[in-house]
């Protein structure tokens, strides 16, 4: 029993905060909202490089996975440099689609090696403007959709959202319930990334904004809001990749909700403390507060989550 | 990253639930805040002492299992699960005995851990004073050289346990013109001994569940202070530190209290008004307790808990009063009753946020070392 990550762990994220960092991310979120996804796919090809979808794809489908601690890994990088896109529901597509033979080697390949972009509509359909792959799930079935229609924005401008068609292929005659363990597990961990880039924007924010003379992180009031946020994601984090070793209903829902609920309350306090900036788009601070608010309801709400914790209908 | 025990630590956790499953009392002990309670908790305190599982973590020569970290975890897990009592003697064996292991004698350790770990000896802490609690330096207490000892004078306060326990451990000021974090002394003292008066404290449900001490000319033997005159601030830090950290609750106790108001929950009929409550205190508890493996798997590798640990403060004390309401709001108008373990652990709770540094101290602890924030004005 050895409840860390390996340094191999340690260095994989590393090494995605390296990538992430040189891509300048803000500004490619900014063109991603703005609908030009030329820079956001190619960041996307290099996260692929780098392994991430991979992890999510069998071995016998030229992924290196499943891995789930790895994938945890993965989308707290994911999430503290803010990237767009389909990236849970990408996962989710591998998720879906491994058990089955023949649709998992025409397209699985493909989502490792991120050619494609997949998106999965239950219902809304994450950026399937701009997907490879529209995934929708009706009827306890996986079809492929012909496409989707009536794109609406999210409360997170880097996020559209749209209705799968109807018709399209029957690639899978059962959706395996497993498979939104998967999502569920990666927009905790990209929403862990989310609550984590914001408290240290803040942290760095109040260290130099002066006010009465002094920097406002020298206020007790402000120091105590910050230390409730670095509480709640550390004690979000053990609950990953618990989460991500045992892969059970229960737990990955309590990941979700402790992730989810202390990234939402630590964007509550990261614009309190910016004060007016904060509430501006042109401030870079909104990519994440807007997600911090898309990815709560993502994939399991609170309310849903907690029933799944308590085995309790709902 | 692994939650995997080995089989010899799951070896060890089914002794430990075996010996459990045919020690525990079948009706609860009474309150142990009480006299009567006090007794009967000694006496269960014995009866763990006799198979060697009162203080598994420490050495066989002292009453030990020589467990380990883990193993210590595992078996608070198999204890709260199974309902045993509370612990009359943590305050000695999670607070003086880490500092006797660390600061004491040899002679020290051989007359104070077996009598501590059979419950004949229960330890009260004597730190807060009434004008030093959160800033503990300030403490005015002194300690003036004697023949062959110490002669101790002033008053403590908020002694935990101290209405009914045998001996005290504290600091007082030994060098008064030194800076007020130097010529502090470490010592222990016994509550009978002439010129001490013990005035019990009754907190919120009206049980003496810590007292007050005056000190008037009390002599302590040179046998009883703990490392060097004048170091007892060093030394009682590295103690404030476990009390914070891994030692003071562990997770079992508040997975097994999760486990109980889920019990509640589902016989009450469910109120969806409080699901989302019940399910956050089953969420809390498997944070507390993976948090709580992190770090020790942490420190079992050599690094030291540091102040990670006011984090493990702020979380376990807002954690039990947050159970500990819903509880009683599940209850109903039976909430209000006090003779319930619901209320009795609800009154406890209150307590968590002050005590072992109030969670205002941690909070700048937390910004300060872990944030890097700017020491500012409180």
């Amino acid at each position: 029993m050895r409840f860390l990550l390996t340094e191999e762990q340690r260095a994989f994220a590393r090494s995605l905060d390296a990538l992430l960092a040189a891509a300048d991310t803000p500004s490619l979120v900014r063109s991603w909202s703005a609908g030009d996804t030329t820079a956001g796919r190619a960041l996307w090809s290099r996260i692929a490089e780098a392994g991430v979808f991979a992890l999510a794809v069998p071995e016998e489908f030229e992924g290196v996975g499943p891995l789930p601690v790895e994938l945890g890994v993965a989308f707290v990088e994911l999430g503290r440099h803010a990237v767009p896109g389909p990236l849970v529901e990408t996962v989710l597509a591998a998720a879906l689609l491994s058990g089955r033979p023949e649709p998992a080697g025409r397209l699985l390949p493909q989502l490792a090696s991120g050619k494609a972009l997949a998106t999965v509509g239950a219902p809304y359909a994450l950026d399937a403007d701009t997907a490879d792959l529209v995934l929708a799930l009706r009827d306890g079935q996986v079809w492929r959709a012909p496409g989707a229609r009536n794109i609406r924005p999210s409360l997170d401008p880097a996020r559209r959202l749209a209705t799968p068609l109807p018709g399209g292929e029957l690639l899978s005659p059962v959706i395996p319930p497993e498979a939104v363990l998967w999502a569920r597990l990666a927009t905790a961990a990209q929403a862990l990334g989310v609550g984590l880039a914001l408290l240290d924007r803040t942290v760095a924010h109040v260290g130099q904004r002066v006010q009465f003379g002094v920097p406002t992180g020298s206020f007790q009031a402000v120091k105590h809001r910050l230390a409730d946020a670095r509480t709640a994601l550390e004690f979000a984090r053990p609950l990953l990749f618990g989460a991500a070793l045992s892969m059970t209903p229960a737990d990955v829902a309590a990941a979700k909700v402790a992730a989810c609920e202390a990234a939402y309350a630590t964007a509550r306090t990261a614009l309190q403390l910016h004060g007016a900036i904060g509430y501006t788009a042109e401030y870079d601070l909104s990519l994440w507060l807007t997600k911090a608010r898309a990815l709560r309801t993502a994939w399991g709400g609170p309310a849903e989550c907690r029933a799944v914790v308590l085995g309790a209908p709902r | 990253m692994d939650l995997t025990h080995s089989p010899a630590d799951e070896a060890f956790r089914a002794e430990a639930r075996a010996w459990l499953a045919s020690h525990v009392p079948a009706a609860p002990l009474p309150s142990l805040e009480t006299e009567e309670g006090f007794a009967a908790h000694r006496t269960w305190e014995a009866e763990l002492a006799a198979d060697r599982w009162s203080v598994v973590s420490w050495p066989a020569e002292y009453g030990g299992r020589d467990a380990g970290l883990m193993r210590w975890l595992i078996f608070e897990e198999e204890y709260y699960a199974a309902r045993a009592p509370g612990r009359v003697s943590q305050n000695g064996i999670h607070l003086l005995a880490p500092t006797l292991f660390d600061h004491g004698t040899e002679e020290q350790r051989s007359r104070v851990l077996p009598p501590m770990a059979r419950g004949e000896v229960v330890w009260a802490q004597a730190w807060s004073e009434p004008e030093a609690g959160s800033d503990l330096a300030s403490l005015r207490s002194r300690a003036v050289r004697t023949d062959g000892g110490w002669c101790l004078s002033g008053q403590k306060t908020w002694s935990s346990r101290a209405a009914f326990a045998d001996r005290a451990f504290g600091l007082f000021r030994s060098e008064p013109e030194a800076p007020r974090h130097q010529g502090l002394i470490y010592l222990m003292f016994d509550l009978r001994a002439p010129g001490v008066t013990v005035r019990p404290i009754h907190r919120l449900d009206g049980k003496p569940a810590f007292a007050e001490l005056f000190l008037d000319e009390v002599f302590v033997p040179d046998e009883d202070v703990i490392g060097e005159p004048g170091e007892g601030w060093r030394i009682a830090m590295s103690t404030a530190g476990n009390e914070r950290g891994l030692t003071l609750r562990s997770p079992g106790r508040y997975l097994a209290a999760a486990d109980r108001l889920v019990e509640l929950w589902r016989e009450r009929g469910c109120p969806v008004r409080v699901q989302d409550r019940v399910a956050d205190a089953v969420i809390g508890a498997r944070a507390y307790q993976l948090f709580t493996y992190a770090g020790a798997s942490r420190f079992l590798q050599g690094e030291p808990l540091g102040p990670e640990s006011s984090m493990n403060k702020v979380f376990w004390s807002e954690y039990d009063i947050a159970l500990h309401e819903t509880a009683l709001d599940l209850l109903g108008e039976e909430g209000e009753l006090a003779d319930t373990d619901w209320a009795e652990g609800y009154v406890f709770s209150l307590a968590g946020p002050l005590y072992a540094g109030a969670n205002e101290i941690q909070r700048d602890i937390i910004a300060e070392r872990l944030l890097g924030l700017p020491k500012g004005r409180r």
